[in-house]
C-alpha cells in the first residue's frame, strides 16, 4: 500500500522496556474489578449442576427475601432481547445448524453451569448467598458426553436439530485423495486426540454495564471491545452510537476473550432493568465450568509417501466437540487449521473432512492458535510416524519435503500463498544450538543409566493475522465482518502524540512497540507517544487482538498513519526551510535536510505550524496534524520455525518433564525483540501445559471434574524449564514493516515437539505411538502394555473402572491408537 | 446474621481501625475497604498466588486468610513496595528490565512472594534459577512462561546484593 | 468465592476454647491457619455455624526439644518447621508441602486435625510413631498416631477437643527419605512415602514406612517394615521389601491415577524412599 520510505530508524528492533509496566508493577492499573460505580449492584448467576435436563420450577423467594437483594431475573424475564448470542460464521453454500443461545437458558439446560438465573443485589456477599437460595426443580434428560457417541444421534443435545452432527465442511486440493494414497507406496494412519483444554487467563472474566441515560458503557475484560458494541446495539435494540465498550487493563485473554458473554448482556440488560448499574466478577470455578474451552477434537490422519521419502498425499478427517451450544466462532475453529495442512511442506494433496458435534459439556471456540495447534500437531507428529516407517531420520524426512525458499510466495493446493519462508535456514540455526551428535550420546549415555531423554522437532508454519477482509469476510471464508485495523495518529501542539488503535491488547506490549513504530517515523521519543486503546469512544472502528494479528494488521495500520504525518511535516518543513520535501528526512529525533542536518525542525516545532500559526503552512494545506486510516492487508502472514523439545521420561513412574527446548522462530523483521521472546516464552508453556498437564475432564454423567486450579493444572514454574531462543528473519512481502505474528507460535509448535521427544525416549521400550496429554497414568499404562507384564489395567477397563477418569471428552479412544498402518 | 469484628491492621505503614464481615476475606479488605486494588484474586483455591501480601512480613495468599486472622498485623501489598518518593523496589525494577511480566495480573503476587524467597534466603552468593522456581511455586501465571520471572527475581536479588555489598 | 456466614469469637486460652466450642455446638470449628478449612469453606463444602480462632492462644506455640523428643505446639507454622534441620524427616517434608505463602500460614495441628490422607504430616507422624495431645471438656488426652486417623478426613479428636501438641520422638540415629510423587510441584501427593531407617553396620535395625493418599487414612507399610528389619541395607533387599508396599493398601482412583497405578507407586517410591534413607 503505501510506498513512503521507511527513515533510518533508531526505536525499531530495540528491547526497548515497556511503557505499560509502571502501573503494573505498583499496583497502580485498574482491571474490570478494581472499578466500582456510584449505586454500584453486583450480579451471580444460578447455574444449572445437571448437564441436561428440563427446567421444571424455580423458586427465587428464598433469594428475594434475603437484604439487600434487588431481583431476581430469568431466561423469560429477558425474552425483550432482540437476539441470541452470535454465532459469526456462514460459509457460503455450506449449511450450519446454529442452536440457539440466550444469555439465560429457556427452559433446557444443556451443560454443567448453564445460566438459569440472574441474581441482583447491593453486596457482593449476598448475592452469592441468594444464588445458593434459589432452588430450581429438574427433570434429568440423557447425557451425551463423548464426541463419536453422539455422532450416533442417540441422545441428542437440541432435540428440536434433529441431530448433534451441526455441519460438514471439506476441503480438498491437489487432486483426489483416495488416489493419491493409493498410488502411495506407504499409508500411516493414526487416531489423534486433541483434548479438551482451558484458557485460564490469571484474569477471570468481568463486567461494570452501565446504562444510563438512554446510553449503555460496558466495562468489560474483553479481547473486542468494537464487537461487544456492535452486538450490545443488536441484543438490546440500542442505537451503536449510544453504546460504548471499555476495555480497561485486561489480565490476559487467550481467546478466551474473544467472545460475546452471556453474563455481560445480562448485565446490560438488568443495568438497564434496574437503572443502576451491575458489576458482575467471574468466579474461577466458573471460569473453568463456562469460560469457552479449546481444542477437543478426534482426528483420524492418513498420510501417504513414497518409498524415498516425498509425501504424496494428506487427509484429515476431524471429529470436532462442539459442546452444547456455539460461541461466537465455535464451528470456524478447525476450518482455520485446515489452512495450514500442509505446513512447511510441499505435499501434493490433501484434504480436510471436517464435522461438528453437539455434546453436553460448555462450548469450545477460539484459544491460543484456535484450529492452527491442532492441524500442527497433527502434521508434525504424522511427520514423526511417517519417519519410523520409511526408517529415514525425522529430520532429513522434513528436508526433502520442505518448501524451498526459492519457491515463495508459495501457493499451497487449497489455494493459500504463503508469503515468505526459509524452513530450511530455521532448522539449520536451531540444529547449530542443540548439536545432534552430543545429544545422542547423551542420551545413549543416560539411557544406560536408566534414564530415558528423548528429543522431538517441531517445524512449523502457521497463518495469522487475521485479514484480510475480502478473504475472511462475508464473502470469502464467511465470517460476519471482515477483518482489518484501524489507526489514528494525533500530534498535539506541543508535538507530543496520541496513537489510537483498533487493537485491544491484554499483555501483548502494544502500547511500547507501536509507540517504537511511531516514533521512528515522527522523530520524536516513544516516551512521548501515547497508544490508547480499547474505548470504542476514543478511536475508529477496531476489530481487537487475537489471531497474532495486531503487529502485522493494527501495527502496519499505525505506521502507515504516522508515515503519512511524516510526510505532511516533511512538507510542513520543507515550506519553512524553503526546500524540496523529497530532501527532507528524520533524523536523529527531528526533520532535517539531507547533508545539513543542522537545518531542520522538530515535530514540537512542526505541530506549532500546523496548530499554532497558520502562515507558516504551505499554501492550501490543511491545519493540524491527524491521520486516520484503516489498513486492510493483501493476505496474511506465515510465521515459521523449529522447535526443539528434550525430555525426560522416568521408567517407572512414567512421569515426563520437559528439560530443555530451543526455539528458532522467524516473524520477520523485530520491533522489540523482547517483546517477541516472551510470546514465545508463554506460548511454550501453554504448549506444554496441554501436552502434559492440562485437561478439561468431563465425566460420563457430564459432571466437570476439573472445576477448580486444584484439577486443572496449569504448569507451574517447577514444570517448565527456561528457554532457548533465536530468531531468524524473513520480511513479509504482504505488508510494509515486513512483519509477522509471534502471539501464537509457540503454542502452535509446541505439542507435536513434545508427543514426538517422548516418543524418541521410548521407541526403544516399544512405545511408537502416544496421545496427549502425557500425564505420568498415560505414560506408565503405555509402558506396561508395551513391556505385555499385565500389571497395567487394559485401556479397555480403564474407562470403565473410573469413569471420573474422563478421557471422555475427546479422548476416550485407547492410549495406543488402533489404527495401524497399511 | 453473621458477626461484624473489630480489626485494627497496619498497611504499608498506615493503621486502620474497621469493622468487617467474620467472613471478610483478607483479599476483599485491601480491595473494597482500603481500596488497594493491585493486590488480585484469580482463582478460588489458593493455587495461584495473585493475591499474595506480605503479613507480618512473610507472604500469605490473602484469598484464604479471613480479615478478621489479621487484626494486630503488619500488611504490606504491592502499593507499599516503591519507596515514598516512587523509588521502585528492587524487585519492581527487576520485572521491569527484564520482562517479567505481561498482562500483570499475576505480578503484584509475584512479586510479593518473591519479597519473601529473598528475606527468607540465609545463603550468600547469586541465587540460582531452581531456588527462584522453588520460591515461586505457589504463583501461577499464563503468560510470561516463567522464563522472564525467573531472570527478573535474579536480577534484583543481584541488585540487592550489590547495594549491600 | 466466599463461604456462609458464621459466627467469630477469639478463644484466649485452650480452656477458652474449649468452653467456646462447647457453647456453639456441633457445628462449631476451631480455626488454626485456616489453610485446610478456609478452602472448603468458600466452595462451600464446609459451612461451620462459629468459628473459633486460636490466633492468640500462645500457649500453642512453640517447638520444645527435651531429651529424645519433639513437643510441637499445635499452632507452629509448615514455615518453622521448614526451617528446622534438627527435625530431620519432618523439616524435609515441610519444605514439600505446597508453597511458601501456604507454608507461612498453615500449621500441623490443623493438618493433623484435618486428618488428610493426601497432606504431607500425617503419615509422618505415622511412621514416626508419634502422637499428639488434646485437650476437651474431659481433661487431656494423649492420642498415638496410629489410634488418631479414622476415615476419610475423620480423626478421633472428638468434637469439642483441641488438639495442643504434637509429639514426635527425635529418632535419633535413623536416616530418612520422602519421596512427594505429584504432577505440579504445589499439588497434593498422588502418592508420598515417608521413609526412616536405623542401620546398624549396613543391616536394618528398624524401619517405618509411611504412606501417604494410599487410603482413606495414612498408612504403614507394615509387610514391607517386617520384610526389612533385620536384613542387609542392600539393594536386593530393599528392593524386596519395597515389593510389599502396597501390600493390604486399596487406594482409591481419582482423576491422576488407577489403583494399580497408586500401588504401584507406593512400591517405587518406598524403593527410593528407603534407599535415601539407608544412605544417610
Amino acid at each position: 500500500m503505501s510506498t513512503v520510505e521507511v527513515p533510518p530508524t533508531k526505536h525499531v528492533g530495540q528491547s526497548l522496556r515497556r511503557k505499560e509496566d509502571p502501573r503494573l508493577i505498583t499496583g497502580r492499573a485498574t482491571y474490570v474489578d478494581d472499578l466500582a460505580l456510584p449505586g454500584m449492584l453486583h450480579a451471580a448467576v444460578v447455574r444449572s449442576p445437571e448437564a441436561h435436563a428440563r427446567v421444571v420450577a424455580i423458586d427465587a423467594s428464598a433469594a428475594l427475601a434475603r437484604p439487600g437483594i434487588k431481583a431476581v431475573y430469568t431466561g423469560e424475564d429477558m425474552s425483550d432481547l432482540l437476539a441470541p448470542l452470535p454465532m459469526a460464521w456462514a460459509p457460503p453454500g455450506v449449511e450450519i445448524k446454529t442452536p440457539e443461545r440466550w444469555p439465560l437458558v429457556r427452559g433446557h439446560v444443556r451443560h454443567m453451569g448453564d445460566a438459569v438465573a440472574l441474581v441482583i443485589g447491593d453486596d457482593k456477599y449476598v448475592v452469592v448467598d441468594a444464588a445458593a437460595d434459589v432452588e430450581v426443580e429438574y427433570e434429568s434428560l440423557p447425557v451425551v458426553i463423548d464426541v463419536e457417541q453422539a455422532l450416533k444421534d442417540e441422545v441428542l443435545v437440541h432435540a428440536s436439530l434433529g441431530t448433534n452432527k451441526t455441519h460438514e465442511w471439506s476441503m480438498g486440493g491437489g487432486g483426489d485423495i483416495e488416489q493419491a494414497l493409493a498410488a502411495s507406496d506407504v499409508v500411516v494412519q493414526r487416531r489423534i486426540v486433541n483434548h479438551r483444554t482451558a484458557g485460564a487467563a490469571m484474569e477471570p472474566r468481568g463486567c461494570i454495564a452501565e446504562y444510563r441515560a438512554g446510553a449503555l458503557t460496558v466495562w468489560s475484560s474483553t479481547q473486542v471491545p468494537h464487537l461487544l458494541r456492535l452486538f450490545y446495539a443488536v441484543q438490546m435494540g440500542i442505537s451503536e452510537d449510544k453504546v460504548r465498550v471499555i476495555a480497561p487493563e485486561v489480565g490476559g485473554g487467550f481467546g478466551g476473550k474473544l467472545q460475546v458473554c452471556a453474563e455481560e448482556t445480562m448485565c446490560a440488560w438488568a443495568s438497564r432493568k434496574l437503572g443502576r448499574p451491575v458489576k458482575w466478577i467471574e468466579t474461577r470455578s466458573e471460569n473453568m465450568a463456562v469460560s469457552h474451552h479449546g481444542r477437543d477434537q478426534v482426528d483420524y490422519v492418513r498420510m501417504g509417501a513414497t518409498a524415498d521419502g516425498k509425501i504424496t498425499a494428506f487427509h484429515a478427517k476431524i471429529i470436532q466437540d462442539l459442546g452444547a451450544y456455539f460461541g461466537l466462532l465455535t464451528p470456524m475453529i478447525p476450518e482455520l487449521g485446515a489452512f495450514v495442512m500442509t505446513g512447511c511442506y510441499a505435499i501434493p494433496v490433501v484434504q480436510t473432512d471436517i464435522v461438528g458435534v453437539l455434546t453436553n459439556k460448555f462450548f469450545t471456540d477460539a484459544i491460543r492458535g484456535a484450529g492452527r495447534p491442532e492441524m500442527t500437531h497433527m502434521l508434525e507428529v504424522m511427520i514423526d510416524q511417517l519417519a519410523e516407517e520409511l526408517g529415514i531420520d525425522p529430520i532429513e524426512l522434513r528436508r526433502r519435503n520442505f518448501i524451498a525458499p526459492e519457491q515463495f510466495p508459495y501457493e499451497t493446493p487449497y489455494g493459500i500463498t504463503y508469503d515468505s519462508g526459509n524452513y530450511e535456514a530455521a532448522l539449520d540455526r536451531a540444529l547449530e544450538i542443540v548439536d545432534m551428535e552430543a545429544f545422542r550420546a547423551e542420551q545413549a549415555d543416560l539411557r544406560s543409566r536408566g534414564v530415558l531423554r528423548g528429543i522431538g522437532f517441531s517445524t512449523y508454519t502457521e497463518i495469522c493475522g487475521l485479514a484480510p477482509s475480502r478473504a475472511v469476510g462475508p464473502s470469502g471464508f464467511g465470517l460476519g465482518i471482515g477483518l482489518y485495523e484501524s489507526a489514528l495518529v494525533r500530534v498535539h501542539p506541543t508535538g507530543s502524540v496520541t496513537v489510537y488503535t483498533g487493537a485491544s491488547p491484554h499483555g501483548q506490549g502494544h502500547e511500547t512497540g507501536f509507540a517504537q513504530i511511531v516514533a521512528d517515523r515522527v522523530g520524536t521519543d516513544p516516551s512521548v507517544v501515547e497508544i490508547v486503546h480499547g474505548d470504542t469512544a476514543t478511536g475508529p472502528m477496531g476489530l481487537g487482538t487475537y489471531g497474532s494479528r495486531s503487529l502485522s494488521v493494527g501495527g502496519v495500520a499505525v505506521a502507515h498513519a504516522a508515515e503519512k504525518i511524516a510526510q505532511k511535516a516533511r512538507e510542513i518543513v520543507a515550506h519553512n526551510l524553503e526546500a524540496d520535501p523529497a530532501d527532507i528526512e528524520v533524523r536523529d529525533g527531528r526533520f532535517s535536510l539531507k547533508g545539513d542536518p543542522d537545518q531542520g525542525m522538530t515535530l514540537a516545532e512542526v505541530a506549532g505550524c500546523a496548530y499554532v500559526d497558520a502562515t507558516k503552512m504551505p499554501e492550501g494545506m490543511e491545519l493540524g496534524l491527524e491521520q486516520a486510516l484503516i489498513y486492510d492487508p493483501s493476505n496474511f502472514v506465515f510465521p515459521f520455525g523449529t522447535h526443539v523439545c528434550v525430555v525426560d521420561v522416568d521408567p517407572e513412574t512414567g512421569k515426563v518433564e520437559v528439560v530443555r527446548w530451543v526455539a528458532v522462530d522467524d516473524c520477520g523483521p523485530a520491533v522489540n525483540p523482547m517483546l517477541i521472546d516472551g510470546q514465545v516464552h508463554g506460548g511454550i508453556v501453554h504448549g506444554i501445559g496441554q501436552a502434559i498437564y492440562e485437561q478439561v475432564v468431563y465425566d460420563e454423567r457430564g459432571q466437570l471434574v476439573t472445576g477448580t486450579f486444584v484439577d486443572y493444572a496449569l504448569p507451574t514454574t517447577m514444570e517448565v524449564p527456561s528457554f532457548e531462543t533465536d530468531r531468524t528473519e524473513t520480511k513479509s512481502p504482504s505488508n510494509s514493516l515486513g512483519v509477522k505474528g509471534i502471539g501464537e507460535a509457540g503454542t502452535i509448535a509446541a505439542t507435536p515437539a513434545i508427543v514426538n521427544a517422548v516418543i524418541d525416549a521410548l521407541r526403544h521400550e516399544g512405545i511408537s505411538f502416544i496421545d496427549m496429554p502425557l500425564t505420568p497414568l498415560r505414560v506408565w499404562q503405555a509402558l506396561e502394555q508395551a513391556r505385555g507384564d499385565g500389571n497395567g489395567p487394559r485401556d479397555s477397563e480403564q474407562g470403565a473402572s473410573l469413569p471420573a477418569q474422563g478421557e471422555g471428552s475427546a479422548g476416550s479412544g485407547p492410549t495406543i491408537p488402533e489404527g495401524g498402518r497399511s | 446474621m453473621g458477626a461484624t469484628v473489630a480489626l485494627q491492621v497496619t498497611v504499608n505503614g498506615e493503621s486502620h481501625d474497621s469493622e468487617v464481615p467474620a467472613r471478610m476475606l483478607l483479599v476483599h479488605y485491601l480491595r473494597d475497604e482500603l481500596g488497594l486494588t493491585g493486590t488480585h484474586v484469580g482463582c478460588d483455591t489458593s493455587n495461584c498466588g495473585a493475591c499474595t501480601c506480605l503479613v507480618d512480613g512473610e507472604s500469605a495468599k490473602s484469598c484464604t486468610v479471613l480479615a478478621v486472622q489479621c487484626d494486630g498485623a503488619q500488611i504490606t501489598t504491592i502499593e507499599g513496595m516503591a519507596g515514598p518518593d516512587g523509588e521502585l523496589h528492587a524487585l519492581q525494577e527487576g520485572f521491569w528490565a527484564e520482562h517479567g511480566l505481561q498482562c500483570g495480573y499475576c505480578t503484584p503476587g509475584m512479586i510479593m512472594a518473591a519479597a519473601d524467597l529473598l528475606e527468607r534466603r540465609t545463603a550468600d552468593g547469586p541465587i540460582s534459577e531452581q531456588e527462584v522456581r522453588k520460591g515461586l511455586e505457589g504463583n501461577l501465571c499464563r503468560c510470561t512462561g516463567y522464563h522472564n520471572i525467573v531472570k527478573a527475581v535474579q536480577a534484583a536479588a543481584e541488585a540487592s546484593r550489590e547495594v549491600a555489598a | 468465592m466466599i463461604g456462609a456466614e458464621f459466627d467469630y469469637a477469639v478463644a484466649e486460652s485452650v480452656d477458652d476454647a474449649i468452653a467456646l466450642l462447647a457453647e456453639g455446638g456441633e457445628d462449631a470449628k476451631l480455626l488454626a491457619g485456616g489453610h485446610s478449612l478456609v478452602p472448603l469453606m468458600k466452595l462451600r463444602f464446609a459451612a461451620p455455624s462459629l468459628l473459633v480462632d486460636l490466633r492468640r492462644v500462645d500457649e500453642l506455640r512453640g517447638i520444645q526439644t527435651g531429651g529424645d523428643s519433639f513437643r510441637i505446639g499445635a499452632l507452629t507454622r509448615h514455615a518453622e518447621l521448614q526451617a528446622r534441620a534438627d527435625m530431620g524427616l519432618v523439616a524435609a517434608v515441610a519444605t514439600q508441602i505446597a508453597d511458601q505463602q501456604v507454608r507461612n500460614r498453615g500449621t500441623i495441628g490443623g493438618s493433623l486435625a484435618h486428618g488428610d490422607a493426601a497432606a504431607d504430616l500425617p503419615a509422618v507422624l505415622l511412621a514416626c510413631d508419634g502422637s499428639v495431645v488434646v485437650r476437651g471438656p474431659d481433661g487431656e488426652r494423649e492420642i498415638a498416631a496410629a489410634d488418631l486417623f479414622e476415615g476419610y478426613l475423620t480423626t478421633t479428636v472428638a468434637h469439642g477437643e483441641v488438639l495442643t501438641e504434637v509429639r514426635l520422638p527425635a529418632l535419633t540415629g535413623y536416616g530418612y527419605g520422602y519421596e512427594k510423587f505429584n504432577r505440579r510441584a504445589e499439588d497434593w501427593a498422588m502418592v508420598g512415602v515417608s521413609a526412616l531407617v536405623k542401620s546398624d553396620g549396613g543391616v536394618c535395625q528398624d524401619v517405618r514406612i509411611g504412606l501417604t493418599h494410599m487410603g482413606a487414612t495414612p498408612l504403614r507399610a507394615s509387610a514391607a517394615e517386617d520384610a526389612l528389619r533385620g536384613q542387609p541395607l542392600d539393594a536386593e533387599h530393599i528392593a524386596a521389601a519395597a515389593a510389599l508396599a502396597a501390600d493390604a493398601t486399596s487406594p482409591l482412583g481419582d482423576l491422576n491415577a488407577t489403583p494399580e497405578y497408586k500401588q504401584h507407586l507406593a512400591r517405587v517410591l518406598t524403593r527410593r524412599a528407603l534407599t535415601t534413607a539407608s544412605a544417610a
